[in-house]
């Protein structure tokens, strides 16, 4: 399996990490790929900037276990997590979760269960600056509801 | 017993606490009690933390979870990544 997590703060390239993904293999026939961004507003209030923090090493850990379940769930041939920390600007590219498969199936589902388990598991916090001053974002109930559905199925 | 503890994002600010190193009194088995013996100790904001989460060894944890000598505790809010 071509696996590859990464924490980084530097911006990354979604070609060149799809192209990783695949490498020379001939056997994958799908790949899906999902890239988070900086919205440039949140709850009716405009964000200027955001910063992200993190938990060093259980970051990694987390992010690996939830690959590691994915492989379990689905016939998968590799899978690319890249997540970005530190200030980021309204447009920039936060997250990229990359899954090759056989078949579109399995990436899409896989991609999907990463990117859900990602929002609840992974310990990221996000901090944005306003007018009205930096908050922390809250969790949403969707995303936990998102991660849920995984279980029943 | 002696462990190591981090706080992250908000309740990390209104600690104005990264990490620190905690005696801890005999007969504390659990996180929960963990988490109400600091909170007795001068980290009120534990409490004031909506849906507190921990970890145990950088592994997601619940209240009920014992604590041993020598772990490393985190405590932080739901997480925001993504």
């Amino acid at each position: 399996m071509n696996t590859c997590i990464r924490v980084q703060e530097a911006d990354f390239d979604l070609s060149t990490e799809v192209a990783a993904l695949r490498g020379d293999d001939a056997c994958v026939g799908a790949v899906v790929s999902f890239v988070g961004l900086v919205r440039d507003t949140n709850l009716g209030d405009g964000v200027s900037s955001m910063f992200l923090e993190h938990y060093p090493g259980m970051t990694e850990k987390a992010l690996e276990q939830i690959v590691t379940q994915a492989q379990q769930r689905w016939d998968i041939l590799g899978a690319r997590v890249v997540h970005r920390v530190g200030e980021l600007a309204p447009g920039d590219q936060i997250v990229l979760v990359a899954v090759s498969s056989l078949h579109r199936g399995e990436a899409f589902a896989a991609c999907e269960f990463i990117m859900d388990y990602l929002k609840t598991q992974a310990p990221f916090w996000k901090r944005e600056d306003t007018p009205q001053g930096a908050r922390w974002v809250d969790a949403r109930e969707s995303d936990d509801q998102a991660a849920q559905r995984w279980e029943s199925k | 017993m002696s462990i190591r503890i981090l706080y992250f994002a908000g309740l990390r600010e209104k600690l104005g606490l990264n990490e620190e190193s905690v005696s801890l009194p005999e007969g504390l088995g659990t996180l929960g009690e963990l988490k109400a013996w600091l909170c007795a100790n001068g980290r009120e904001a534990l409490a004031e933390t909506p849906n507190l989460r921990f970890a145990v060894n950088q592994n997601m944890a619940r209240e009920t979870d014992p604590v041993l000598d020598g772990d490393e505790v985190a405590f932080f809010p739901p997480v925001t990544g993504g």
